[in-house]
């Protein structure tokens, strides 16, 4: 009973995952835009492998293998979303037509 | 003209981004339209004075590439329904040489990772091979990339890159010695677990190029020149080669090698392995590096 729940738990948490994955896959293809795309790719890069590898931390249990798991989950939320702050950054430096794509926001917030 | 301007301005802007003059941050909002990709007319073929043979060629070019494809993919797959099925015991694989690797490769090579032992006591001038070919390539690299820093390169080191950004040296800081350890780590227990010499230095040189990407080429002269790469590659070459070559001579000739195999599972043990690994994770850790500062300025 108890291996049944955790498998059910375990199987709902990979498939979430492999979902979010697919959805960013579409994105990435479904967008013209650099920030877009980076946008859609992100989300996969975080949210779609932590919800796997949850999954898999659930299926094991407390042991060694989980813990580097967890680890790897962290590893991928601190590179993944640096990696897109210097794409994103460089975009908006080096786009001439950046205003076709993008409204600026100015300080006081209105567009 | 128009080009020229406005990759000047693209240019400047780069550089304005490079030495953090810029204080403005761009918040974003998604755009409302996709980019249109602009269509490029198709070129008149009846300009041309053999009009008539180009379109003729471009019909028997259309047909024979996919003739052409068609049978390469039909003898492919002839000679794939040839081959044995995959896992038999019949197969060419299966023979007495990997039976000999598992059943006597920790009594010979004191090895608890069958891998380890295999390329790097069994195989190992393949192995010397591999990390030959890594050290002619970074010299091909070399040859064709290194050049003096011009005077504005000097001046300023961080022409090419962004400069302290805070986001990228807050992550630095964080991933990079968690990263050296782990790569050291992975060399070190090259022969009693997954991993090795060349993994543990893949690990080890992004760790080595991601510091420099977010402090500069200045923090990273004061420990790696081009002096020390060239020390790093060629001494554990050199000594790859002769320790190598002692072994593999004192063994086709029969004599006792004195080296000690230690007790396996221990840190210290399995002979040349440890060493070797250690030399190969040192080429290859200095290869990625050389690599990317080549690409990236032309010098160290």
């Amino acid at each position: 009973m108890n291996e049944w729940v955790r498998f059910w738990i375990c199987a709902v948490f990979c498939i979430g995952g492999i979902a979010v994955i697919l959805v960013s896959t579409f994105g990435v293809y479904r967008f013209r835009y650099v920030l877009n795309r980076m946008h859609i790719a992100a989300l996969g890069d975080t949210l779609g492998i932590s919800l796997v590898l949850l999954g898999l931390v659930i299926s094991k249990g407390f042991s060694p293998v989980s813990w580097k798991l967890l680890l790897v989950i962290l590893f991928f939320w601190i590179a993944s979303p640096v990696a897109g702050h210097l794409i994103a950054r460089l975009e908006t430096t080096t786009n001439e037509k950046l205003s076709e794509y993008v409204r600026e926001e100015r300080d006081d917030g209105s567009l | 003209m128009k080009a020229g301007k406005k990759m000047k301005i693209s240019i400047d802007r780069l550089r304005a981004w490079s030495e953090r003059d810029t204080d403005r941050d761009y918040p974003f909002i998604p755009a409302e339209k996709s980019p249109e990709k602009e269509k490029r007319e198709a070129p008149d073929p009846n300009r041309y004075k053999n009009a008539f043979e180009i379109r003729a060629f471009q019909k028997v070019y259309n047909v024979f590439s996919v003739v052409f494809c068609l049978t390469l993919i039909a003898v492919l797959l002839i000679t794939i329904s040839y081959l044995p099925r995959f896992g038999e015991a019949g197969n060419p694989a299966n023979n007495e040489v990997e039976q000999r690797y598992i059943e006597a490769g920790l009594e010979e090579t004191g090895a608890v990772n069958i891998v380890a032992g295999m390329i790097l006591d069994y195989r190992a001038f393949d192995t010397f091979g591999e990390s030959c070919v890594l050290f002619t390539a970074v010299t091909c690299v070399f040859i064709l990339l290194k050049k003096k820093p011009t005077d504005a390169e000097r001046e300023n080191d961080r022409l090419y890159e962004p400069k302290n950004d805070a986001i990228l040296q807050t992550a630095a800081a964080v991933v990079v010695p968690f990263g050296i350890l782990f790569g050291i780590y992975v060399i070190l227990n090259g022969h009693l677990s997954a991993g090795g010499g060349f993994s543990g230095g893949a690990v080890l040189g992004a760790c080595l190029v991601l510091y420099l990407l977010a402090f500069g080429f200045e923090k990273t002269e004061r420990f790696f020149t081009e002096r020390t790469f060239r020390f790093i590659t060629v001494i554990p070459l050199t000594f790859y080669c002769l320790a190598k070559s002692y072994s593999f001579f004192t063994g086709a000739n029969h004599l006792e090698s004195h080296i000690p195999l230690g007790t396996p599972g221990a840190i210290l043990s399995s002979g040349l392995i440890l060493p070797l690994n250690i030399c190969v994770g040192m080429v290859v850790a200095c290869t990625m590096y050389a690599f990317y500062c080549m690409f990236r300025k032309g010098s160290f």
